[in-house]
C-alpha cells in the first residue's frame, strides 16, 4: 500500500499529542508500519504545533511535506489556513470551528482572517467543520476537543469503530475513559 | 511484542535491555524523555544532575566502578560536558559508558544548531547515529558492547526527528550485567601528564581499530538498487533520502559516524555514477570523502542550514516539486507565548514598564523577549544572564548597575548561574539578579531539580534553600516577591536597583501548569464597564483579546491568576 499521511495541527496545549497517539495505535493494530512525529519544547508553549502520522507498507521519513497529507485534522481555524498547503489534492480537511487569537492579533500587529472555512472551501478543498469545543464541553470538559475530532475523523477512515475504542482504552487514563468515549461518540455523530 | 515508541523511549528501552545500572542527565529538548523513561525501570538508578558536566562525571564514575552507565544531554549540553568528555576519551572505561547527545537541526527548541559530530571528532570518541526508534534501541545496546570492546565512551547522536518520532519497536528481555570488580588502576584513571602522555597513543590506536571495525560493522550497510544515483547518509537524512528516491537510488547508510570508514565508501562510490552525501548541518561526511579522494556532491546541492526533508531531496536530485493549494490571504504567525497564568508574566511586565536592561537566560522566561513585553536584551546560554550582566556592568559602570537586571530560572541558576553570582559577590559589582523560581524545570516539560524537594522518581529529596545559598555566597540583600502582585514586585525591583550593593530578588510562584497548582475560576469582562482601552493587552496574556472594542477572556485558557485586574483601572475584569 502507498504511504498515507495525516497531519494534526493546532495550538500548543490543545492535546495534539494524545490525538496522534490514538491514531498511531489504531494504525499499528491494523498491521501497518507507522511513524508519528511530534514537536516538544518551546513551540509547545501556545505556539502553532503540528504532529505527523504516516502509515503504509513502508514508511521512511516521519515528516509530511507540502502537498502530501491525505487528511489534515485542525483544532483551530487559523491553523487550518496555515497548514493548508500540506494537503494533497483531493485530501480532506477536518477542522474545529474554534478560534484562538495568536499574540500578533492580540497586539493588533496582524488581523485574524474572516470566513476562513469558506475561503478554504473556495479552493476546492473538502472541508468538514465541527464545533468540537461545544461538543467537548457537552462531554464534560473543553480539553476533550481532541477526542471529539478523533470521532469525526474516524468516519473518514476505513477502520471499525471497535478499533478506535480499543485505542482510546490504550491511550487514555482509566479515570478519564468514560468522558473521552462520550466525546468520541459525539464527534462520530456530528455533521 | 511490537510497541509504538518515541525514539527517546526506545533508547531508554535499549539501556534497560543492555543492563545499564546508572543514568544521570540534565534535561534538554530533544533529549529529555530518554532519562525520564529509563527512570521507570526499577533496575536502573536514574537521576537529574544539576548540569551536564556533573551528569557525565557521574556516568564516568559509575563506569570506573564497574557499572554500565549512561548520561543524556542536548547538543549545547555537550559543550558544558566537553571537559569530562575529552579526558574520558583518554581514560576509557571499565564497564560500558554511553552518552546520548540530541542535536536540534532547525532549532525547534534551541539557541543554535551546532553539529555534535565535531565534538566526537575533536575528542576522538566513537559516535553512532540511529535513524528510527527500532534503531534507537538496537544502537543503545550496541553502544555498550562497543564501549567495552574498544575501551571508550560511545556517543549516540540523536536528532529532533529521531528523538520525537514514534515507530514500532520489538521488546526484548533485560540482560543483567553484574558489577565488574573494582581494581585501582591509577595509570589509566589518574590523568596527570605522566599518565596521560601514555594514554594518548592508545587513543590514536583505538581510532585506527574502530575505523577498521567500521569497514565491516553491521551498523554500516549498503543497499544496491539503481546505481545511477548513490546516496551516502546517516540518521534521519537516510530516511528522507529513502522516502524521496526509493529504489531509484542506492544507499550507503552509515551507522558509525566517527570514525568514518574508508574502503566501503570507496567501494560504494566506484559502483555508483553520481554520489550525493546527504547530511544535515555540517559537511562532515562530505569532507571525509573528499579527503580520501572521492568526487561527491554535498553542500554544493544541500544547505548547511536547518533540516532536510524528502521534498528537498526530491527537488535537488530529481528536480520534482509538489502541487498544493494555498490560503488566499496572509496568515498571522503564532509564536510561542507564556501560558495564561504564567508567573513570569507579572515580573516581565514590571521590567518592561521600568524600561531596564534585561540580561536573559535559557528557559520559558526567554519568552519575556517577545511582544508585547519585549523585556530582554540578551540570551546566550545557560547561566550567561548573571555572569554576562556582571561584565556589562563592569564595562558601563554605576550608571548601568542602576538600570539593569539579570533574570534566570531556578533550574538554570542551579545549573550554572550560581557560579556567576559568586563572581558578582567576589568581584563586587552592584548587580541585581532576579531568580524566577517557579519550582520546576519548565520548558523541557516539568523536571525536578535541586530546589524542588523531589528527585527524578518524584520521591522527597533535599531542597536547596535559594535565600540561604545566595546569602552564603555573599549577597546580603536577598528579597522574595510574588509576581502575581505586580505593584509590590515593581517596588522591590526599584529598591534593589537603587542599592549600592549586589542583590538577589527571588520571584517565587509555581508554574501554573503544575498538577498541584489550584486554579481559580476563569475571570470575565463586565462589558458595561469596559471602554476598550486595551490596557489589559499590555501583559500579553493569550487568554485576553479585544473584539468589537470590548475585552474578552477565553474561559478555556484563563486560570484566574488575576494580574489583568491590576491593569484595569475601571474594575471591568470580574470573577
Amino acid at each position: 500500500m502507498e504511504t498515507k499521511s495525516i497531519m494534526i495541527v493546532g495550538v500548543g496545549g490543545q492535546g495534539s499529542l494524545l490525538a496522534s497517539r490514538i491514531i498511531g495505535n489504531v494504525l499499528l493494530s491494523q498491521g501497518f508500519e507507522v511513524k508519528v512525529s511530534e514537536v516538544h519544547g518551546m513551540s509547545q508553549r501556545g505556539g502553532s504545533v503540528v504532529t505527523y502520522v504516516k502509515y503504509g507498507d513502508e514508511v521512511s521519513s516521519p515528516v509530511i511535506v507540502k502537498g502530501e497529507a491525505d487528511i489534515i485534522i485542525s483544532f483551530e481555524q487559523l491553523e487550518a489556513a496555515r497548514w493548508l498547503p500540506f494537503l494533497k489534492k483531493g485530501g480532506h480537511l477536518v477542522t474545529s470551528t474554534q478560534k484562538i487569537d495568536p499574540m500578533p492579533v492580540i497586539n493588533g500587529a496582524a488581523v485574524y482572517p474572516d470566513d476562513i472555512i469558506e475561503k478554504i472551501k473556495a479552493q476546492g478543498v473538502d472541508v468538514i467543520a465541527v464545533d468540537a469545543l461545544t461538543l467537548a464541553e457537552q462531554a464534560g470538559t473543553a480539553k476533550a476537543s481532541n477526542v471529539v475530532l478523533m470521532g469525526v475523523v474516524s468516519k473518514k477512515m476505513q477502520f471499525e469503530e471497535s478499533v478506535w475504542q480499543a485505542a482510546l482504552e490504550q491511550c487514555v487514563p482509566a479515570k478519564f475513559l468514560e468522558l473521552n468515549k462520550k466525546a468520541f461518540a459525539l464527534g462520530r455523530a456530528a455533521e | 511484542m511490537k510497541k509504538l515508541m518515541l525514539g527517546n523511549e526506545a533508547f531508554a528501552r535499549g539501556l534497560y535491555e543492555a543492563g545499564c545500572r546508572i543514568a544521570s542527565s540534565y534535561p534538554g529538548t530533544p533529549s529529555t524523555e530518554i532519562t525520564e523513561e529509563v527512570a521507570k525501570y526499577d533496575e536502573v538508578y536514574a537521576e537529574w544532575a544539576p548540569n551536564e558536566k556533573v551528569a557525565m562525571e557521574v556516568a564516568l564514575g559509575a563506569s570506573i566502578a564497574g557499572a554500565r552507565s549512561f548520561c543524556a544531554m542536548k547538543h549545547v549540553g555537550l559543550n558544558v560536558a566537553a571537559d569530562p568528555l575529552y579526558t574520558a576519551g583518554y581514560t576509557g572505561v571499565t564497564a560500558g559508558m554511553v552518552i546520548a547527545v540530541a542535536d536540534d537541526p532547525g532549532m525547534h527548541s534551541s539557541q543554535n544548531e551546532q553539529d555534535s559530530r565535531h565534538h566526537a571528532i575533536a575528542s576522538k570518541v566513537m559516535m553512532i547515529e540511529p535513524s528510527d526508534s527500532a534503531e534507537c534501541k538496537e544502537f543503545a545496546k550496541a553502544a555498550f558492547d562497543l564501549s567495552e570492546k574498544f575501551d571508550t565512551p560511545v556517543i549516540v547522536r540523536m536528532s529532533t526527528r529521531v528523538a520525537h518520532s514514534q515507530s514500532a519497536v520489538e521488546l526484548c528481555e533485560r540482560e543483567e550485567k553484574e558489577l565488574i570488580p573494582y581494581t585501582k588502576n591509577a595509570q589509566k584513571f589518574v590523568m596527570m601528564p605522566g599518565n596521560a602522555i601514555r594514554r594518548h597513543p592508545e587513543v590514536e590506536q583505538r581510532l585506527v581499530d574502530i575505523r577498521e571495525y567500521a569497514e565491516t560493522s553491521p551498523l554500516n550497510r549498503v543497499e544496491y538498487n539503481d546505481t545511477k544515483i548513490g546516496v551516502i547518509a546517516a540518521g534521519i537524512s537516510y530516511q528522507y533520502a529513502r522516502e524521496a528516491l526509493g529504489n531509484k537510488a542506492s544507499y550507503l547508510k552509515l551507522g558509525i559516524v566517527n570514525p568514518l570508514p574508508v574502503e566501503i565508501i570507496k567501494d560504494f562510490c566506484s559502483k555508483c555514477e553520481t554520489v550525493y552525501v546527504i547530511e544535515q548541518l555540517d559537511d562532515i561526511i562530505e569532507t571525509h570523502c573528499k579527503k580520501i579522494g572521492l568526487n561527491v556532491h554535498g553542500k554544493d546541492t544541500f544547505s548547511l542550514l536547518g533540516e532536510i526533508s524528502q521534498s528537498i531531496v526530491r527537488e535537488k536530485i530529481l528536480g520534482e516539486t509538489a502541487e498544493f493549494a494555498e490560503f488566499p490571504e496572509s496568515v498571522p504567525v503564532r509564536p510561542p507565548v507564556m501560558c495564561a497564568g504564567c508567573p513570569h508574566r507579572g515580573l516581565f511586565y514590571c521590567l518592561s514598564k521600568l524600561g531596564v536592561t534585561v540580561s536573559g537566560d535559557i528557559g520559558c522566561y526567554t519568552l519575556g523577549a517577545t511582544a508585547p513585553l519585549c523585556a530582554m536584551d540578551t540570551t546566550i546560554c545557560m547561566g550567561a544572564s548573571i555572569s554576562g550582566l556582571h561584565g556589562f556592568n563592569k564595562a558601563r559602570g554605576a550608571e548601568s548597575e542602576k538600570k539593569s537586571v539579570a533574570v534566570i530560572g531556578d533550574s538554570t541558576f542551579m545549573h550554572s548561574g550560581m557560579t556567576g553570582l559568586v563572581n558578582i559577590a567576589y568581584n563586587a559589582s552592584n548587580t541585581t539578579v532576579i531568580i524566577l523560581d517557579n519550582s520546576i524545570t519548565g520548558m523541557t516539560g516539568h523536571q525536578q531539580n535541586p530546589t524542588t524537594g523531589k528527585n527524578l522518581k518524584g520521591d522527597p529529596a533535599a531542597a536547596v534553600n535559594l535565600e540561604e545559598l545566595c546569602k552564603a555566597i555573599g549577597i546580603k540583600s536577598v528579597r522574595v516577591v510574588d509576581p502575581y502582585h505586580m505593584a509590590e514586585t515593581e517596588a522591590v525591583i526599584k529598591e534593589e536597583l537603587a542599592k549600592d550593593e549586589p542583590s538577589v530578588i527571588i520571584s517565587r510562584r509555581p508554574c501554573a501548569l503544575l498538577k498541584y497548582v489550584k486554579h481559580n475560576p476563569p475571570l470575565r469582562c463586565d462589558h458595561d464597564k469596559c471602554v476598550g482601552c486595551k490596557q489589559c493587552l499590555k501583559i500579553g496574556c493569550p487568554a485576553i483579546s479585544v473584539h468589537d472594542k470590548k475585552m474578552t477572556i477565553d474561559h478555556t485558557q484563563c486560570v484566574g491568576c488575576g494580574i489583568c485586574t491590576e491593569m484595569c483601572k475601571l474594575g471591568a475584569i470580574v470573577k
